[in-house]
Formats: structure tokens, sequence, C-alpha cells
């Protein structure tokens, strides 16, 4: 079948500002989105720009926005959306081609919450142990693959590109929330900030965009729970 | 062009798991960079999905003698067996280190890191398939990936993400550095370092149905080859045997560890026929033969009768979410269908190269046939052949490697640069690389030469002539092929003369990768006159120990390839008849 897609374009070596490109696809329905920006690419214009790796929903390269909706281009076929099909950057961050945004400051709210296990502890020759149950408490924000979907569909980090953002804080409480890390306090000192997770408004918005299907705005909710446990 | 130069002691290319794991070790004792073209967390160990095998006897008895024994069986006896004693030896500490700092390892009941099976895994030496892979739901690969790049980050290591690098720089015999091309700018940069590590995985691409990302274009083999280093054991290309039909994802072996099972269009479970002890848990070579006899004598499932099932039904929901949640999650999202109710059409899928760029056990690269070391030149993962695989690698053994062998290539960049001084590199450096891609800025466009038509060839007929069975005439005639598309390659050109995040340029630069990856992996194949795992010659079927116990060396000699041979380093265990 022929899909119509329209794609914001934007070469900052030509172009003041971004526009619309329409493409007339031949496609199956059961392609995904990252076909189709893969036919115009290699047989229309090679100039086209997107990032993508795995093709699979497991790399969080090509987090874009279909339709007005934030999703991975490789996890949505061609039916399940409507046409014609329009492809954008994901808001927030700065445009640097195409379908290809500036992530250096979603990578350093990342770094900012320790994002990393801290025990200095004498770990042993073995394994620390750890029961299923305290495994299971952080289990679902082990999930995510910084794909900055859901940061960048939050209105909040629109307005306020300071906001640490949904992804690091779901990566926040991947740590907060293990049983074997030692740092949640300091952790939660910077989350309790002015940039951190009391600037979430609960719209939601970042848990639909989850590619991983993680509970992001649950996520937030426990850490905002939490940083009340300290003082 | 804007040439940029920085001068450090190591470099280390590519971000997954064995180029974090060689940061985290070389990091603290010199000045060091990393270079990825992906962003560390975007790497395809992120992608690995069931498990990583460690003796630790959480769940019944276990030795690492047993995973040797089961790794050399598995690798057709061509694995060399010191560095499989390394590798199954130094895996409890890897496994144990991870978890330390961080892991998040599925437990067991009494908090240790939970066990399961996979293909060829074995206790005491075949008796029945052993619980030996540690992993975390079917995600260890992104947990891996996850943990080395938070510890990274912790040690502040310096990335440089988005950095692809396209030259190294040896001089007289000695490493002086790369060059790499800046994705977001066209920049150039010249990277003085005496100590430089290859870890930039596979090159799964030379296929039509891969389980590779698009990023897997052989890279760092390329790259060396280029330069007159030979690839060891390029006719060994592991196809997993279950890829989801024609698409080509993996679903993990983990499926079949837990309990699913292939049938046939008849529904047969065919595996009994062909591996009478372990069926559906045999070597993957073995099994995706298995699956391509089925469907060459006419049963395979579907209108086409090209694909196979992969039955999960009875595994019942809670194991399913629990154990095997991200798998399941391809199937609704690709296939529409629920695994739970309904089995799965899987065919095989292009997965693993046991071949690639030849080093000792201490990931130091080797220039030839002889062992002879380049000095400061290293590599681990999936690009290097160490070699530990053999002719067909067992599953979960490659997060093993990139960790224990990632881990000697830093310490080999340690001891390196430890001994011996910092080195200039001129400012035309990067010469070569800027006419290079001159030459393919200033070329009108046509389609005829441009990289996809290139590449799909490639693709379609590797896919058609070197895949699971291959015989004297496809190979020839694949030769033949690929002579044509390298010819074609000579005047190759792209449509984007920009230079900002100019991917077209970078794609036109992979596609040589992917052919001197093809034309080794062809030559190798024809000349290698037997079956040994997963090169299987339908007119030599037999194992020929007494002409083919040797590593293939593939050297680059103007537009063809040269080979020579090294004899495979015995241990403990004699070759014998591999039966499951
Ligand atoms: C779907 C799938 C599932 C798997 N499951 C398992 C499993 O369960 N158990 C197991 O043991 N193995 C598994 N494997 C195999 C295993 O995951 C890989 O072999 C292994 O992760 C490779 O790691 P690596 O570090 O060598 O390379 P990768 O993780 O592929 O990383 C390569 C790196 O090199 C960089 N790079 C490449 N070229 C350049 C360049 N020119 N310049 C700069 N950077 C460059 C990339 O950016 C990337 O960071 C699986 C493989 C796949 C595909
Ligand atoms: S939480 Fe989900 S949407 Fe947000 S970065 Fe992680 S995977 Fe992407
Ligand atoms: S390409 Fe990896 S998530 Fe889409």
């Amino acid at each position: 079948m022929d899909v119509k897609v329209n794609i914001l374009r934007y070469n900052p070596e030509t172009d003041r500002k971004g526009h619309w490109e329409e493409y007339i696809l031949e496609a199956d329905p059961d392609e995904r989105i990252l076909d189709l920006l893969h036919k115009v690419k290699w047989f229309d214009d090679g100039s086209l720009a997107f990032r993508r790796s795995c093709a699979h929903g497991v790399c969080g390269s090509d987090a874009m926005l279909v339709n007005g909706e934030n999703m991975l281009a490789c996890q949505v076929l061609v039916k399940e959306v409507s046409t014609p099909i329009k492809i954008e950057p994901i808001r927030g961050l700065p445009v640097i081609k195409d379908l290809v945004v500036n992530m250096d400051s979603f990578f350093d709210s990342y770094k900012k919450v320790m994002p990393f296990l801290v025990n200095d502890d004498e770990p042993g020759e073995r394994e620390r142990l750890q029961s299923p149950e305290d495994r299971d408490r952080f289990e679902d924000t082990t999930k995510c693959i910084l794909c900055a979907a859901c940061t960048t569909s939050c209105p909040v980090f629109w307005t306020a590109d300071t906001y640490v953002g949904p992804a690091a804080i779901v990566n926040a409480h991947r740590f907060v929330f293990d049983s074997r890390d030692n740092a949640s306090k300091q952790r939660l000192e910077i989350l309790k900030g002015v940039d951190g997770a009391f600037r979430c408004r609960t719209a939601f918005n970042c848990t639909t965009a989850c590619p991983r299907g993680i509970q992001v705005t649950k996520a937030i909710e426990d850490v905002k729970r939490e940083t009340l446990t300290i003082n | 062009m804007k040439v940029i130069r920085h001068s450090f002691d190591g470099v280390i290319v590519g971000a997954g798991g064995a180029g974090l794991r060689a940061a985290i070790e070389a990091a603290p004792h010199m000045k060091l960079a990393v270079i990825t073209k992906l962003y560390p967390t975007r790497s395809h160990t992120g992608a690995a999905q069931g498990g990583m095998s460690a003796a630790l006897a959480n769940v019944e008895e276990d030795n690492w003698n047993w995973h040797a024994f089961d790794t050399v069986k598995g690798s057709d006896y061509l694995a060399d067996q010191p560095a499989v004693d390394i590798l199954c030896k130094e895996a409890i500490d890897s496994v144990v280190e991870l978890e330390h700092w961080g892991l998040p390892f599925s437990r067991l009941e009494n908090g240790k890191i939970a066990q399961r099976r996979f293909g060829g895994h074995t206790v005491k030496e075949g008796e029945a398939p052993a619980f030996r892979a540690c992993y975390a739901a079917d995600r260890t690969g992104h947990m891996i990936l996850q943990t080395l790049y938070q510890k990274c980050v912790s040690m502040g290591v310096t990335f440089f993400d988005e950095f692809q690098v396209l030259d190294i720089k040896i001089d007289d015999g000695v490493c002086k550095g790369v060059i790499a091309y800046e994705v977001a700018t066209g920049d150039i940069h010249i990277f003085e370092a005496r100590a430089v590590t290859f870890a930039t995985g596979g090159f799964g691409k030379i296929y039509k149905v891969s389980s590779n990302a698009h990023s897997l274009t052989g890279d760092g083999p390329g790259i060396l080859y280029q330069k007159g280093i030979p690839l060891e054991d390029m006719e060994f290309y592991q196809f997993h045997p279950t890829g989801i039909y024609r698409l080509g994802i993996l679903l993990s072996e983990a499926a079949r560890g837990e309990g699913g099972i292939l049938r046939n269009k008849d529904g047969e479970r065919f595996m009994e026929r062909y591996a009478p002890s372990i069926k559906d848990l045999a070597p993957r070579d073995m099994v995706s033969r298995a699956i391509a006899t089925e469907i060459s004598q006419g049963n395979g499932a579907g209108p086409n009768n090209d694909f196979v099932y992969l039955d999960l039904t009875h595994l019942g929901a809670e194991t399913i979410k629990q154990k095997l949640p991200d798998i399941t999650d391809f199937v609704r999202t690709y296939v529409k269908i629920e695994p739970i109710d309904e089995p799965i059409p899987v065919q095989p899928t292009a997965h693993y190269a046991m071949g690639g760029i030849p080093t000792d056990v201490d990931a130091r690269v080797l220039s030839d046939a002889n062992g002879t070391v380049l000095p400061g030149v290293y590599s681990a993962g999936e690009s290097a052949c160490v070699s530990v695989h053999g002719a067909n690698r067992l599953g979960t053994n490659s997060l093993l490697d990139i960790v224990v062998f990632g881990k000697r290539a830093g310490q080999s960049m340690v001891d390196y640069v430890s001994s011996t001084k910092p080195m200039t590199l001129s400012d035309n450096a990067a010469e070569d690389l800027s006419n290079k891609i001159d030459k393919l800025m200033n070329k009108d466009h046509s389609l005829e030469y441009s990289v996809p038509r290139i590449r799909e060839e490639l693709q379609n007929s590797m896919e058609e002539n070197a895949k699971i069975f291959r015989t004297e005439d496809s190979l020839e005639k694949q030769t033949e092929i690929l002579a044509d598309l390298r010819d074609r390659y000579q005047n190759v050109t792209i449509s984007d003369k920009g230079k900002v995040f100019n991917t077209e340029l970078l794609e036109a630069i992979e596609l040589e990768y992917l052919l001197d990856m093809s034309d080794t992996t062809v030559a190798s194949a024809l000349h290698r006159k037997e079956s040994r795992g997963a090169h299987s010659r339908v007119d030599h079927v037999e194992r020929d120990d007494v002409n083919w116990l040797k590593h293939s060396f593939a050297f680059k000699n103007g537009d063809s390839v040269k080979l020579d041979y090294k004899d495979v380093e015995l241990g403990n265990y004699e070759p014998k008849e591999r039966k499951y």
C-alpha cells in the first residue's frame, strides 16, 4: 500500500528553520516506522538524519514524535498509526539535524543523580545476597534504556529545562530502592532540590511515552515519598 | 575540513561490554579516552538476553572444568584450550565482580544469583543440562551494559560519544594512535595514543536476516585488515536457531532453557531425532542445521514451508512473565501473537562472529599465524578471536568473553603504557582519511552506485550462498559476486555532501568493512574442505582432524584474500566425535 509520510526536516547548513517534507512510500502494514525512514534515506534522500541501531526497541536511539506522541520508531508498526504519518524530533532538546537532537543536557541530568551503586562495605569473595522480594522493589526501573521519550514529553521539562526530568529520577529510583546501596540519602538530597522530583506535576505523559512500559510517574511518586524520610 | 588534535596514553574504540570493561581496568592508570560511534548505552551488548555462564554452583553441583569441557566440545574442538581454561576459571570472579558493582541479577530464594539452563552446557561432561547461566530476567546484556557504564560514570572515564574511528596509525610496526570523525560536526580528530584497543563488536550485517544492530559492520576488524593484519577463523559465523521469522529479531535460547520446544509443521518435536539426549538444548550449530534440514525436506510450516515453531505455550503465564518478559513482548509487538497461547514462527538468524581480529590471551593483536605481537594494539569482545569459541560459540559465553578479555585488554594497555614513552603523530596523520572523505564528497551521486543498492545485493547474496550450508559451487559463485560488488564499490557515491550528521557518508565507509568481512568469510569457507561447528560443507560433510585442526588466517592481498593456518592449542580434551 502507499503511505503518506510527513517529516519535519531541518539542515543547519542550508535551512534557517524547519520545514515539512512529504513522501509517498510503498509500504507493508507490518513494517516499522523505522523501515519507512530507511526507505526515505536509502532510496530517496540520503541526507535524512536520524539515530537508530538495534531496530527492536532495546537501544533507545530512535525516540521521536510520531503523530504527536513520543515513541521509538522501531517499535511501532505502520498499521498501528493513522495516515498521513507525521514525524518530528522529540521536543525540548536542541535539534542538530532533522530528527537528531543534542542529548548532552539529558545525559548531564542523568549523571547528576549518582546513577551507580555506592557501597564501600567489604563485599567478601562471593556475591552479596539479596532476596527476590528486595530485588523486585526496583525491577521496574532497571529496564530504562535512556531513550529520553519520557523527559521530552514532560510539560514541566519543556518550560524549565533545568528540571532533571523523569528519566533521571527513574535512574535514581533504581538505586534508592536497591537494598545493596548506601547513598540513598545523598541522592534524595539532590532530588529534594528545586530542580528535583517535586517539580513533577503528575501529568502522566512520561508513563504513556515510556517504550519499556516503566511506571515512570509512580517511580517519581515513590522517590518523592522517600525524600520525606530523610532530614 | 577542520582537524583537531588530542593526546592520550590509551584509546579504547567501542563502548559495549568489552570496551567498558577494558576502560574500568585502564582508566585509573593512564590518560584514557573511550571513543564510540554510538552513545555507550546504545551498544548492542544491551540487546543480549539470556545470560552469562559461570560455574557458581548456586543451583546444583558444578565446576569450571565442566564448563571448559562443554565450551571445547561446543567449539567442535577448534577453541584453544588454554584460553578456554582462562575463560571458565575467571568466569566466577567476573560474575561476582559485576554483582558487587551493582548488576541486578535475578535471585534464588536464598538470595544467591539465579542460574538457568542453556544450550550445550552440561554437568559431568555431558550427563544432563546444567544450571550455569547467571541472568537478569531476559535482559542480562542490558544490565551488564548499564552496570559497566554506571561504573565508568562513577570513575569519571572520558568518553567521546558519537565519534567514529576510521583509521589507525601504525608506523614501523608500532601503534601511534587513531583518527576519528565527529558525527555531529564532520570534524576530523587525531588521537595520539600508544595503546589502542578495538572493541567494536560483530558484523552480522553481512547477512540479510540478522539479530545484529545496524551499527554492527565490522569496523575494528575492517580497519586492521586494510592495514595488513589478518582475520582469524572467519568461516565460522553463528546462526542462532530462533530469530523471529523474516525479521531476525532474536528469541533467546533461554526460552528453550526454560522448557520451550521446537516443532515442525506437523507439531513434531524434531530435535529428538537430531540430539536424542539434550534435544532442544543442543548447541546452536546443530539446532540451526536441524531447522534448515527440516525446511529443506518440506517439514517447514507456513505457505512457503520456510519456518518452524518455537512453542512456549506449556510454560505457563507466570514463568513467561517472570523469566522471559522481553522476548515475549517482541513477539507481541512485531508478530502480534500471544506466546502464552500460540507457538511462534522462527527461523535461523545471523548472530555471532566466532572469527575476528586474532589475539593472544592477553588481548594483544597478532599480525601473523606465527603469533607475532603487534605492539600497542589490542582487541576484545566480539571483534576479537582469542579463540575461546572455536567453530561454534555456546550461548552465554560471549557476555563472559567480553568481561574476561575486556579486563585483560585493559591490563595489557596498562602494562604497555607504563613501559613505553608517548608517541607523536604529525599533522598530516589524517591525510589518508581526508582524501577518502573528499573523494566521496566530490563525486556526483548516481543511484546505481549508491550504498543501499550495493549493500542490499551483498546481504542477499551472502544469505543465499554462504549461510548455514555451503558448497564449493555456492562459495565460488559468491566469490564472483563479491568481486563484482567490490568493483562497483570503487565508484560508490553519496548524495549528502554536508558536514552535520552525515550518516550516509559513514554508511559508505562501513560498506567497505562489510565487503572485507564477506570476502574473508567466503575465502576461508571455500578453502576449508571439511565440516566443523558452524561451517557445514555439503560436499565435505565430515570433520577432518588430520588436516583441519587449525585456525585460518585471512590476509588482504590486493583485492583478493590470502590464507595461512595455525595449529589449534589442545589441552585436556582430545577431539572426539561430537554427540549430544
Ligand atoms: C540479540 C542478541 C542477544 C544476545 N544474547 C547473548 C546472551 O544471552 N549471552 C551471551 O553471552 N551473548 C549474547 N549475545 C552476544 C553478545 O551480546 C555480544 O557478542 C557482545 O555483547 C558483544 O559485545 P562487544 O562489547 O564486543 O560489542 P558491542 O556491544 O556490539 O559494542 C560495540 C561498540 O563498538 C562501537 N563501535 C563500533 N565501531 C566503531 C567505530 N568505528 N568507532 C567507534 N566506535 C565504534 C559501538 O559504538 C559500540 O559501543 C547476544 C547477541 C545478540 C545480538
Ligand atoms: S524511563 Fe522509559 S521513556 Fe524514560 S528514558 Fe527510560 S526507557 Fe526511555
Ligand atoms: S533502534 Fe534501538 S530502540 Fe529503536
